[in-house]
């Protein structure tokens, strides 16, 4: 595989990630807990949403893509390279949340390693995303410690969250088949040592949280192929319902 | 002298844009604009979001296009700069002021990271005071935050300091 077709890959499956999890935050709104928690997963939704956007544009810049909006609301289901972690139904609130302290660190890690990136496009865009990104796990790590503390109930739940959501998480660095290529051009590190880094990263939270990290026996892989749950279609028919009505319209 | 004359005009022309969500602050006190050049073709200006998904970039670059052309009868090209990203110092001392007297309290000066402290240690914009907690990282638009001033018991937002 070459290059030029490597970076691609890459780029779209971080890019779909976000705009699925963009979107399953923004279901949040008007429904969050409390007023402060609808506010911010509406945020952070905007936020997602904002940078697959922005990867999209790199794509139709620097590989001959397709109008981001075109590109976001037109592919079969089967086109799309998210973890299946980020097409999961929005649950309940702490499930939504842990999902959201699992993902965010993983972002935070691979837009850290973007930000030496020997691609300039995406090296220019995790500098300004990464520091972004502090208030996402600022909010999710405050949080988990904030629930796990408040009570037997709230901390089983939390600890539920996480064993279900933890094979899921470990999905998000499935490897992808270009890997060798891109680390040996100094794209970013690979799948491998992000994970690591993440483990890093997560572990003391977990541990000040007083969880207990599942092992990873079994990460949920496919979504990097293109293999789906039947929850990416019903999203992606409600997300594209009134832009296929006329894709052609201007905003 | 002319191209100075002009530099000079199309400065004060980008004073007078205002932010949409800040309507005190211009996008030059903003530090959104990274560069001005004037040719034959017409005006070229580079800017910057503060926050890379603002939803009122477009609005922005509609306004700094329709305020110089208006103020400066010269057509205006304007496009956002990839090589510089915004970060919280680019806010002017008179910006900061102004954000205060808006009541928001603007982002304290970081040395490149932004370290909890900065995030939590934030005075009332109201009262002064530093008696003050964090109450959301996530406020009414992307670039604020929520907090409460346990002094004057009133909610008041904070610019974030980003790096």
């Amino acid at each position: 595989m070459q290059l030029e077709q490597a970076l691609p890959e890459l780029l779209i499956k971080i890019a779909d990630d976000e705009l699925i999890i963009g979107h399953r935050n923004s279901e949040w709104t008007g429904l969050g807990p409390v007023m402060e928690e609808d506010i911010a997963f509406s945020s952070m939704a905007q936020d997602k949403i904002g940078h697959a956007w922005a990867l999209y544009r790199i794509l139709q810049e620097h590989f001959n893509g397709s109008d981001p909006d075109q590109f976001a609301f037109m592919r079969a289901a089967a086109a799309f390279k998210c973890c299946h972690l980020a097409e999961m139904p929005i649950g309940s609130y702490d499930f939504s949340l842990m999902r959201h302290f699992l993902f965010d660190h993983a972002e935070t890690v691979r837009y850290q390693s973007f930000s030496q990136s020997s691609f300039t496009p995406l090296q220019q865009l995790a500098a300004k995303i990464k520091g972004e990104l502090k208030y996402h796990t600022l909010h999710a790590d405050a949080w988990i410690l904030q629930l796990c503390t408040a009570g037997a109930e709230s901390k089983a739940r939390m600890q539920q969250a996480l064993d279900n959501c933890f094979q899921l998480a470990g999905g998000i660095f499935e490897p992808g088949e270009a890997e060798t290529l891109l680390i040996a051009e100094k794209v970013y590190p690979g799948e491998a040592a992000l994970y690591q880094q993440w483990l890093n990263n997560i572990s003391p939270v977990i541990e000040k949280a007083g969880l207990t990290l599942p092992a990873m026996t079994a990460p949920v892989y496919g979504g990097r192929k293109g293999q789906h749950t039947e929850h990416l279609q019903q999203l992606l028919n409600e997300m594209g319902e009134v832009f296929r009505l006329d894709p052609e319209a201007t905003w | 002298m002319q191209t100075i004359t002009t530099l000079q005009a199309v400065y004060n022309a980008l004073d007078h844009v205002m932010d949409p969500e800040i309507p005190v602050l211009s996008v030059l006190e903003l530090g959104m604009i990274t560069d001005v050049k004037v040719d034959l073709d017409g005006v070229h200006v580079k800017m910057i979001p503060t926050f890379s998904a603002c939803p009122a970039i477009d609005v922005i670059k509609e306004n700094i296009t329709n305020a110089v052309e208006r103020e400066l009868q010269m057509p205006a090209f304007v496009t956002v700069d990839k090589e510089v990203n915004w970060n919280s110092n680019r806010l002017t001392d008179t910006a900061k002021e102004k954000l205060r007297n808006y009541g928001i309290a603007p982002p304290g000066k970081h040395e490149g990271e932004v370290n909890l402290d900065m995030l939590i240690k934030v005075s009332c914009p109201h009262c002064g005071s530093e008696n003050t907690y964090l109450r959301s990282p996530f406020g009414s638009a992307l670039c604020r935050a929520l907090h409460f001033c346990k002094e004057c018991g009133m909610m008041f937002e904070q610019f974030k300091p980003l790096s």
